[in-house]
């Protein structure tokens, strides 16, 4: 828990994957179209995996990957980003952190 | 009294399981060619079964008279027996593994032909049963979740076709907006409904809800992900709501592109499942018949096709929302008539298509 709660508050948007997750690969399509490089925490090669997706389901996330945080505060997984994107609030959160080379 | 045990039925019978036994017992038979020797070819067997290994030598000379005369025997040829019997062992051991591998065969192609056995059931029983306006009803059966979504299905056309009717009266008898917004709940109720049972079948077969053989065929050709795309419902219902205002448009116009944005992320998602199947399914050496553990490797892969079908209803869903959100009463009355007109024909396209006239034949 300490370990995912630490990473979260990292600045900027922080993405909680796994390399086998395709779903997990749309978001990261998603905010390369956007022009924003999240970190991206595969905890599917992390020695501390298991106790990481825990720490992500306690924390709310019904699947623990894909997990977005921003500026420290849990967005959400596929869902909610998708209907924030949609809805148009997920670019004011990402422009801070937008860089358009 | 020479009479076999019921375990040890001789092996000329060849009826006898598992086959490894009538291995043993067969080489044994043809060595000695004695009948008085199936005392002895017992032990030998029964401790065969227990212990392969050097040490049953011992139990096999267990003093019977015919074993008598085999220890005044020179030891070389107690030690080309001991060889003998291993190299048999050894071989019953590769052929019950080669049996077992022939029965995981035959069980994944059993269950491979229930799968299309039932698909093939519920196409005809979808085909026969339902079109435009009319329903007949499913005697007898099939409590799958895919007969009953086909059911539900029908129903849910018929519904449609009704609130499309109601919303083209509403729209030109200029009724209160508090009344046509009864209508647009109703209406976009029904989509979400129809989301909710696609998500229910979807657990029970994703690839039903994917390959779309639920809808029509003209509908079928726009299918994306198990049903139509978002940003294709965005170019079909925008023209018929004229006039906008500025500020809708710009609503508009950003939803049409995060939508777009948002579609080209899952589709690519779904090209990387795709990869990611194809390779786990071909890997592995081809000579070898074994494909289990592809196979069942590719199973789990698969599982996240349930989630991807599921965030493309949510897609088409909040794109709805999106939009009835943006659009007063009245337009997003327009907007469902014009959206249930459209998928209204695309149906008749497909019936008008299946009962095309055939093509002359030359002479």
């Amino acid at each position: 828990m300490d370990k995912v709660m630490r990473l979260t508050t990292e600045r900027g948007v922080v993405l909680f994957s796994k390399s086998s997750c395709c779903l997990c690969y749309a978001v990261k399509i998603l905010f390369q179209e956007l022009g924003v490089t999240p970190t991206i925490h595969e905890i599917d090669q992390d020695p501390e995996g298991r106790e990481m997706e825990r720490a992500l389901m306690r924390l709310g996330c019904k699947a623990p990957v894909p997990a977005v945080f921003i500026g420290g505060k849990l967005v959400g997984s596929t869902n909610e980003v998708m209907s924030l994107h949609l809805g148009g609030g997920l670019i004011p959160l990402l422009r801070p952190y937008q860089a358009f080379c | 009294m020479n009479s076999p045990t019921p375990q040890f039925v001789p092996s000329r019978l060849s009826i006898y399981e598992p086959i490894h036994q009538i291995g043993i017992w067969g080489e044994n038979f043809k060595r000695n060619g004695n009948p008085n020797t199936s005392t002895s070819l017992i032990v030998e067997v029964d401790n065969k079964l227990e212990n392969e290994s050097e040490t049953t030598s011992h139990e096999m000379l267990a003093p019977t008279n015919n074993y008598e005369q085999e220890a005044s025997k020179p030891i070389d040829k107690i030690q080309r027996r001991l060889a003998q019997n291993r190299e048999a062992a050894r071989k019953s051991r590769l052929r019950k593994k080669a049996y077992v591998q022939q029965l995981e065969n035959s069980r994944l192609k059993l269950i491979q032909l229930e799968q299309e056995l039932q698909r093939v059931t519920q196409q005809g029983l979808y085909m026969g049963g339902v079109s435009e306006g009319s329903h007949i009803g499913f005697s007898g059966t099939v409590t799958s979740g895919i007969a009953a979504f086909e059911m539900e299905y029908g129903r849910w056309v018929d519904v449609q076709h009704r609130q499309i009717c109601e919303l083209r009266t509403a729209l030109n008898a200029h009724i209160s907006d508090i009344e046509l917004r009864i209508l647009v709940k109703s209406g976009m109720g029904h989509y979400f409904e129809l989301f909710r049972m696609k998500s229910t079948v979807a657990k029970a077969d994703v690839f039903y809800v994917i390959s779309g053989v639920w809808k029509t065929s003209a509908e079928r050709f726009f299918s994306w992900i198990g049903g139509f795309r978002p940003s294709e419902l965005l170019k079909v219902l925008v023209p018929q709501l004229d006039p906008l205002t500025e500020q809708q448009i710009l609503e508009v116009c950003n939803l049409k592109q995060s939508c777009q944005q948002a579609e080209d992320a899952l589709s690519q998602g779904m090209e990387k499942l795709q990869e990611t199947v194809s390779s786990t399914v071909a890997g592995g050496p081809v000579a070898e018949d074994s494909y289990i553990p592809q196979v069942a490797t590719a199973m789990e892969k698969l599982e996240a096709l349930v989630s991807f079908v599921n965030q493309a209803d949510h897609l088409r869903q909040e794109t709805l929302q999106q939009m009835s959100r943006i659009l007063t009463t009245r337009q997003a009355a327009r907007g469902l008539l014009a959206l249930g007109e459209y998928f209204h024909r695309l149906r008749a396209l497909s019936t008008l298509w299946a009962t095309r006239p055939p093509e002359p034949s030359l002479p």
